[in-house]
């Protein structure tokens, strides 16, 4: 996955209203006469539409299908209506959907206290170094998400510097205490959700770049001038106006976090493993194409819930 | 902020008065910074520095292990500096024949990609139709999606209708999931456009053909290139949608996880490193053109 998708994403649909807004520029057709070019834009859908209905809407249709499905490799597959195949998964791997929404949660919120700063940086204090360091900021996901997911893996590793700065600082014993770290970093969940906070970095920045960056500096100065400090100005003033971007940011830090298993793999433990893992174990190895898509439909109808009511109690519908 | 305001510098009356006292023809005085005014006003940029900070921490490790000599089949401790990984880079073997399957599956799905997302965007951001907001819906959805539930989505209609794994499947996986990008990115370069531009363009007895190829296009065009570079880049680097629908086909995000648990070669290395230089020139020389040539369609 990348990165200056998460911006161009977001920022594109906040520009353009949503998907009822106005046709902004609608350019020299809508000079031309009612009617006679009606059909222009279907035919500009067309390819588009049908590559989207064949390979993204048929798919899930037989996702839904095939997690119904009964049968075997040699035998075939034929729709049996088999409903328990979502009690079984549900049974027997709820912590691993536990485990994904908690490691994407605390992933998504460790996301935003770094990305907060650092986009409010680039946007009000970064001046001609703007666009650099949004350069800078996005750089960094053009390595392979495999190999930057290694890097951390050789960081964390057993002898590298940081367990030994740990130990040696005595603050490893400390986290050892809370249960976060068992005399290592590697294979634990602290490990597994600072590989997501990194990799899922910039879908964080770039949205909340975007709206800090269109907030009028006046309005600042203007709570200033009716005697709001500092603190005050950010909390009343900045942080509501940044929301679409805080909004927009957590949902494109969640999801893929939700649904990744790559960080898991590198750096977590074999004992303790996410939905993702479950999934293309399920699929790639042991071949339960059943279980494997019913574990799919569960966790895309558990995102949408609860992006949906997350959405809601924001009060940022307009968002998608 | 603050200080630039009067009001604010009546809560120090003691600044006031100093700076009144010294010149009072400046119309608003500015009060000497204080030291822990400068800190609290200079904490949000430490802790941006120190995000900054983090986000290339694993970059540089990559680099530096490029140029590392291991001894064992893993290059995860230093032993010595060589250049050894980056004379021979394609001495590790599949990992060359990987870069290039990527890199022809990236070449076609982008050209695929773009071409039908600015089609459909052109129809989006130039044309009011019914069905407008489920067209918009349809193409959000696939970027809302976690790639696992995309994957084996394609994996089970694959399976299901008798497609044989392989690059036409990894290639139909990919302009899927690229689709959607471009046509965000182009609509948005639309969006930002000044009509105005068009207009004068037929006021000045241009006709369709002419003010879309002479107008429109060279305006649009930075959107396009901007979405087919995120396209490849998108789909160079794609592994979890690719795992679902390779079968035997071994991309190179595909050569890294299997190399994670066989051996890993510091060529590895050399490729992340070359592909980080190869975004900074091609980002660095997009910074600079844009610096020199302020495009009029700039919003």
């Amino acid at each position: 996955m990348s990165v200056a998708a998460a911006g161009v994403g977001i920022s594109s649909v906040e520009r353009t209203g949503g998907p009822d807004g106005p046709v902004r520029g609608a350019g020299p057709d809508s000079a031309g006469p009612v009617g006679s070019r009606r059909l222009t834009p279907y035919f500009l859908l067309l390819p588009a539409l049908l590559a989207l209905v064949v390979f993204y809407v048929l798919p899930t249709l037989t996702l839904a299908s095939t997690s119904l499905q009964t049968g075997d490799l040699q035998q075939g597959y034929s729709i049996t209506w088999h409903w328990a195949t979502y009690g079984d998964v549900l049974t027997q791997y709820w912590p691993q959907f536990l485990r994904s929404f908690a490691y994407a949660a605390a992933a998504t919120l460790f996301a935003l206290l770094i990305a907060y700063p650092l986009a409010y940086t680039i946007a009000r204090r970064a001046g001609r170094w703007r666009n650099v360091l949004l350069a800078l900021v996005v750089a960094p996901f053009f390595t392979s998400f495999l190999i930057r997911t290694l890097a951390w893996r050789q960081i964390l590793a057993d002898q590298g510097w940081v367990v030994s700065i740990m130990k040696s600082t005595g603050l490893m014993s400390v986290t050892d205490w809370l249960g976060l770290t068992s005399g290592r970093l590697l294979a634990t969940p602290v490990a597994v959700v600072l590989g997501l906070t990194y990799n899922f970095l910039p879908f964080m920045t770039l949205p909340l770049y975007t709206s800090l960056e269109k907030i009028d500096p006046a309005l600042l100065q203007a709570s200033g001038d009716l005697y709001a400090n500092a603190w005050q100005g950010f909390w009343r003033v900045t942080w509501p106006l940044s929301l679409p971007g805080v909004v927009g940011g957590t949902l494109l830090t969640f999801i893929p976090a939700a649904g990744d298993f790559v960080n898991q793999q590198f750096l977590g433990s074999v004992s303790e493993t996410m939905t993702g893992n479950v999934i293309d174990s399920l699929a790639l190895t042991q071949r339960d194409y059943p279980s494997a898509a019913a574990m799919s439909l569960v966790l895309m109808v558990a995102i949408v819930v609860l992006v949906t009511v997350y959405v809601r109690r924001s009060g940022t519908d307009e968002l998608v | 902020m603050t200080s630039l305001s009067p009001a604010a510098t009546t809560s120090t009356p003691s600044a006031r008065s100093r700076v009144s006292a010294t010149d009072a023809r400046r119309p608003a005085p500015r009060p000497r910074p204080r030291p822990g005014r400068w800190l609290r006003e200079h904490l949000v940029v430490f802790f941006g520095a120190l995000g900054l900070l983090y986000l290339f921490v694993p970059i540089f490790v990559v680099v530096l292990f490029s140029f590392n000599q291991p001894t064992g089949r893993f290059n995860y401790t230093w032993v010595r500096f060589s250049t050894n990984a980056w004379a021979h880079p394609c001495a590790v073997s599949g990992m060359c024949d990987s870069l290039l399957v990527s890199i022809k599956i990236g070449v076609l799905a982008t050209l695929t990609a773009t071409l039908l997302g600015t089609l459909a965007a052109f129809a989006l951001g130039r044309h009011r139709f019914r069905g407008r907001a489920v067209t918009n819906v349809l193409i959000f959805l696939p970027m809302a999606t976690p790639e696992v539930v995309a994957g084996s989505s394609l994996l089970t209609l694959f399976i299901n209708i008798g497609v044989p794994l392989g690059q036409l499947t990894i290639f139909i996986a990919h302009v899927m999931f690229c689709v959607s990008f471009v046509i965000v990115t182009v609509k948005a370069r639309l969006a930002g456009m000044d009509p105005r531009l068009e207009q004068a363009a037929m006021d000045l007895y241009a006709n369709r053909t002419q003010t879309f190829l002479r107008v429109t296009l060279p305006l649009v065009l930075p959107g396009i290139v901007a979405a087919a570079l995120l396209s490849f880049s998108l789909s160079f680097d794609d592994f979890i949608i690719t795992n679902f629908n390779s079968g035997s086909t071994v991309t190179f995000p595909m050569f890294v996880w299997g190399a994670y648990q066989r051996a890993l070669p510091v060529q590895v290395n050399v490729i992340g490193t070359a592909m980080l230089l190869i975004t900074l020139v091609v980002v660095g020389g997009g910074l600079l053109l844009r610096r020199r040539r302020p495009a009029a369609g700039r919003r």
